[in-house]
Formats: C-alpha cells, sequence, structure tokens
C-alpha cells in the first residue's frame, strides 16, 4: 500500500450463491481525493460498498490506511412511518451535546426556524425518521455518518426518493464539506454530470473493472458503451 | 388489604413494568407474534421442573433459553424469517407441556395463580427485574440503530448479532417472570399489548418506552386489584386491562404523521 493512499482494494470477489456480483475487482483510494463508482443497475456498485465495510464476505484483500475513520451513509433506510423515533433521538446516539447536533444539522442544510428567536433550533430535530422526505432523509443520514468524525465518508446515492434539486444540494453539500476538513469521499452515483463536477477520478463498475482512472481521461465512448450498452445518450462531455 | 397483597401488586406491577420496557424493541422488530407465543415454551420447562421437585419458575427459564438460542439463531442465520416453523415449534412445546405436565398442576401452570407467589419468587422479580431495567438501557442505542439498519450500525462497529442476543435473552427472562401471574398462555401478552398500545400515542422513542413500561405496570397491578374484588383469576383480568389501554390508545391515536 502506498503511502498517501487510504485504501486499497486487490482482486475483490463477490459471490451471492455462486453468482458472481463483483469479479477481480482492484483499486485503489488517494487519501482526501473524492472517488466516483457508476455503472447500470445491478452493477454491483452497493455489493463493492458492503464488502469494502466488511458487512458482507469478499474474496481478495481490503486494506484500509490505519486511522481510517469510516463514515457510511447508506442508499436507504426502511423505517417505517410511525417507527417512534425522532431526528433528535437518533442523532443523541452519536452525539450528547445538543450544540453540536444544532451544527451538523445547520452544516447539512437544515435552516433554523425563527432566527430571531432566542431559542432558535432546526424544525425536523422532532420528526419521526419515517417521516422525512428521502431528501431530508439522506441529509440526517450524513448528519449521523458526520458525527462520528469520519475522515473517509461512503455516500450511496439513492435512485430514487431524492428530487433533483436536493440532489444537488447534497452534491454541493459534500464538497463543501470536503472543503473544511480532511475527508476522502467514495460515492455512488447514477449521474455522469456529477461525476464530472465533483470526482477526482472514477471506477466504472459492471461486475468487474470496465474503467478507472480521472474521469474526463477514462470515461468515454468504449467504456460507456462497455458499461451501459449500445445506449450512450447519458454520455455528456463538458469542455471547458 | 394486606402487606401480602400490597407486596403481590407491587411486584407483579414492577414484572409488568419489565415486560412493557422490553416489548417496546419487541414490537419495533416486528417480533410481537413471537414475543406472544414464545411463552408456550415454559410449559415443558415447568413440567419437568414440577416432576423433578424444583421451582418451576427455574425450569420455565431453562426451556425459554434454550428457545431464545433457537430464535436468534433464526434470526442472524435466515435472510426471511422462518415465521411458520417458529409457530410450530412453539405449538409442539405447549402440547408436549399440557401433556407432561402433573394434572394438579397443569391449570395453574397454564393460567397462572397468584395466590401461589412466594416470598422468594418475589425477591427473584425484583432483582431481576434491577437486572432486565440496566442491561436494557445499557444496550438500548445499539438495539436500535440495529433495528433500522443492520448495515447502518454493524458500519459503525456494533456486534448487532451479540446485541440481539443479550435481548432476547432478558425476553426469556421477563416472560419466565411473568409465568407464576399470568400463566404460559398469557404472559406473553403482556410482552405485547403495552408496548403496542404505547406505539399508538408515542412522539419519540423515549416517549414509547415510558409509557410502554407505564401501560405494563399499570395493567398488572390494576388487573391484581380487579381480579381480587371480582374474585377473578388474575391472568385474564391483566391481560383484559391492558388491552382495554391498547383500545383506549388506538382512540387516541394521532393522525399528524
Amino acid at each position: 500500500m502506498k503511502n498517501n493512499n487510504l485504501l486499497s482494494v486487490e482482486g475483490l470477489k463477490v459471490k451471492f450463491n455462486s453468482h458472481p456480483i463483483v469479479d477481480d475487482v482492484s483499486f485503489d483510494v488517494i487519501r482526501d481525493s473524492t472517488l466516483a463508482i457508476i455503472g447500470p443497475n445491478g452493477a454491483g456498485k452497493t455489493v463493492l460498498f458492503r464488502a469494502i465495510l466488511g458487512l458482507i464476505p469478499y474474496k481478495g484483500k481490503v486494506t484500509w490506511a490505519p486511522g481510517a475513520k469510516i463514515g457510511y451513509v447508506p442508499q436507504k433506510l426502511f423505517v417505517a412511518k410511525d417507527f417512534p423515533l425522532t431526528v433528535s433521538e437518533f442523532l443523541h446516539f452519536k452525539e450528547k451535546e445538543h450544540k453540536k447536533i444544532h451544527q451538523i444539522l445547520n452544516s447539512v442544510g437544515f435552516k433554523d426556524v425563527g432566527e430571531s428567536h432566542l431559542h432558535n433550533d432546526v424544525r425536523v430535530l422532532k420528526t419521526k425518521l419515517g417521516a422525512l422526505s428521502g431528501g431530508e432523509l439522506q441529509r440526517v443520514l450524513i448528519a449521523y455518518a458526520l458525527l462520528g468524525k469520519p475522515n473517509v465518508l461512503l455516500f450511496d446515492e439513492p435512485t430514487s426518493g431524492v428530487d433533483v434539486s436536493a440532489e444537488e444540494t447534497i452534491y454541493s453539500l459534500i464538497n463543501k464539506l470536503k472543503a473544511e476538513k480532511d475527508l476522502t469521499i467514495i460515492f455512488i452515483s447514477h449521474e455522469l454530470q456529477v461525476v464530472y463536477k465533483y470526482a477526482d477520478s472514477v471506477l466504472c463498475l459492471n461486475k468487474e473493472k470496465i474503467c478507472f482512472g480521472p474521469p474526463r481521461e477514462v470515461v468515454d465512448k468504449e467504456s460507456l458503451t462497455r458499461l451501459y450498452g449500445e445506449d450512450v445518450s447519458l454520455y455528456q462531455h463538458h469542455e471547458h | 388489604m394486606n402487606t401480602d397483597f400490597i407486596f403481590l401488586i407491587f411486584i407483579g406491577a414492577l414484572a409488568g413494568a419489565a415486560s412493557g420496557y422490553l416489548g417496546s424493541y419487541m414490537v419495533l422488530k416486528r417480533m410481537s407474534l413471537v414475543g406472544d407465543a414464545l411463552s408456550h415454551v415454559a410449559l415443558p420447562g415447568m413440567a419437568i421442573a414440577l416432576t423433578l421437585s424444583i421451582n418451576p419458575m427455574l425450569g420455565a427459564l431453562v426451556a425459554l433459553f434454550i428457545a431464545i438460542l433457537g430464535i436468534w439463531y433464526l434470526e442472524e442465520k435466515s435472510e426471511i424469517y422462518p415465521e411458520a416453523l417458529v409457530g410450530i415449534f412453539f405449538t409442539a412445546s405447549l402440547a408436549i407441556g399440557i401433556l407432561i405436565t402433573p394434572e394438579p398442576e397443569l391449570l395453574e401452570a397454564l393460567f397462572g395463580d397468584i395466590e401461589k407467589v412466594t416470598r422468594v419468587d418475589g425477591i427473584l422479580v425484583i432483582m431481576a427485574a434491577i437486572l432486565i431495567f440496566f442491561v436494557t438501557r445499557a444496550i438500548s442505542k445499539k438495539l436500535t440503530v440495529g433495528i433500522i439498519s443492520e448495515d447502518l450500525a454493524k458500519s459503525g462497529g456494533i456486534n448487532v448479532s451479540k446485541i440481539n442476543l443479550i435481548y432476547l435473552l432478558m425476553v426469556g427472562l421477563v416472560i419466565a417472570l411473568g409465568v407464576k401471574f399470568l400463566g404460559t398462555l398469557l404472559t406473553g401478552a403482556l410482552v405485547i399489548v403495552p408496548a403496542a398500545a404505547a406505539k399508538n400515542v408515542a412522539r419519540s422513542i423515549g416517549e414509547f418506552q415510558f409509557l410502554a413500561a407505564l401501560a405494563g405496570l399499570a395493567s398488572t397491578g390494576l388487573g391484581i386489584v380487579l381480579a381480587k374484588m371480582l374474585g377473578f383469576p388474575s391472568g385474564p383480568t391483566v391481560v383484559l386491562v391492558a388491552i382495554f389501554f391498547f383500545i383506549l390508545s388506538f382512540l387516541f391515536k394521532g393522525k399528524d404523521y
């Protein structure tokens, strides 16, 4: 493992019932960089995440740099609407001080209600987790991950449930957080535009590694065809 | 009302509170039916203890712990909960239990008899209830995160499997406590009904747990008093009081979510 690598993955293989889901994938993640993982539905992106987090059995080598502190934002949580857990209680699982929770909620884009009040606070605190909108839940999950003071954030982008404008805020937010502190980000995305805009490198995955490197160098017509099939209308190269 | 009866109400209410508190997680884990039927397993354990002249509560505890290990194993190893299998196992235990329980003790084992609760039983209930509250309190956060998302819990370094086992063992303990009061047929109801009632009105998890314990406490305390006044058996009376609370909570159920 090289010195400035935060994560090194070598020959990673995951099988479910003898079907290969992730096949012989290797890549490195440099400290303080942003890596995007793209690929069609069922390409094994979330499975790859769960493997490098050690949540499922795998073959191959996954090495985190010593001192790597991981924050994980899962794609979805199936919380019933009437599950009686408020945002405040959920975040208090990770942090005792209310002030810090307030700060983190502000930083993930929840605004205070009534700024002139002495007791200004975030509206969402008393809302049940299951009653949040998709975008709100994502931001609460990011807040939860950040309260653990991670230096690497694994973010699994939801395919649905978040509208475009909210999605935009989540990425600009992640970018802002990255600028503020030493933070390595690995995210799964379905939007090529987002990848071009925010990622330093990209891993194209369709069971096996299709391409890996800086987006503008490795994402081309050929790799996209291998990734998504003949329909490459998604492909939009932004020229500088 | 003599002091013995007050002591009885006190330990009954304590066992009820512990059941309600633990039951809150059972409801969140969507294991209500398991929690309810689990008490049937106590019967063969009690029968064996009776034939060996050991305290039947101990026999119930051993049988429940064995069943808990089985449920825990199934919970860990299978993606889909094998409900039918669990149902078959529980009813089989009940059938075997009825066959092997000595005739004179059968009614008491099935429906409970608070007249037979001794001082020693009472002290056991107090100690076990204290243990249950402390242990469950200590694992509460981890248990809840594990219920929301196992991945989230595990990625945060929580040993979900261990936490689940500790929790289920506490459930086994609380059911063993209730057996003396309510009998093996109805004790499980005390784990589920107060918690289900609390869930209808709770606005947060703190409130949920508090109300579940309170509903368990009130159902048992009130049920024992009512049973004595009306000359009813205590088991069904306690369960019906709990169900009355459930109906009440259902009527007050907030529609704001």
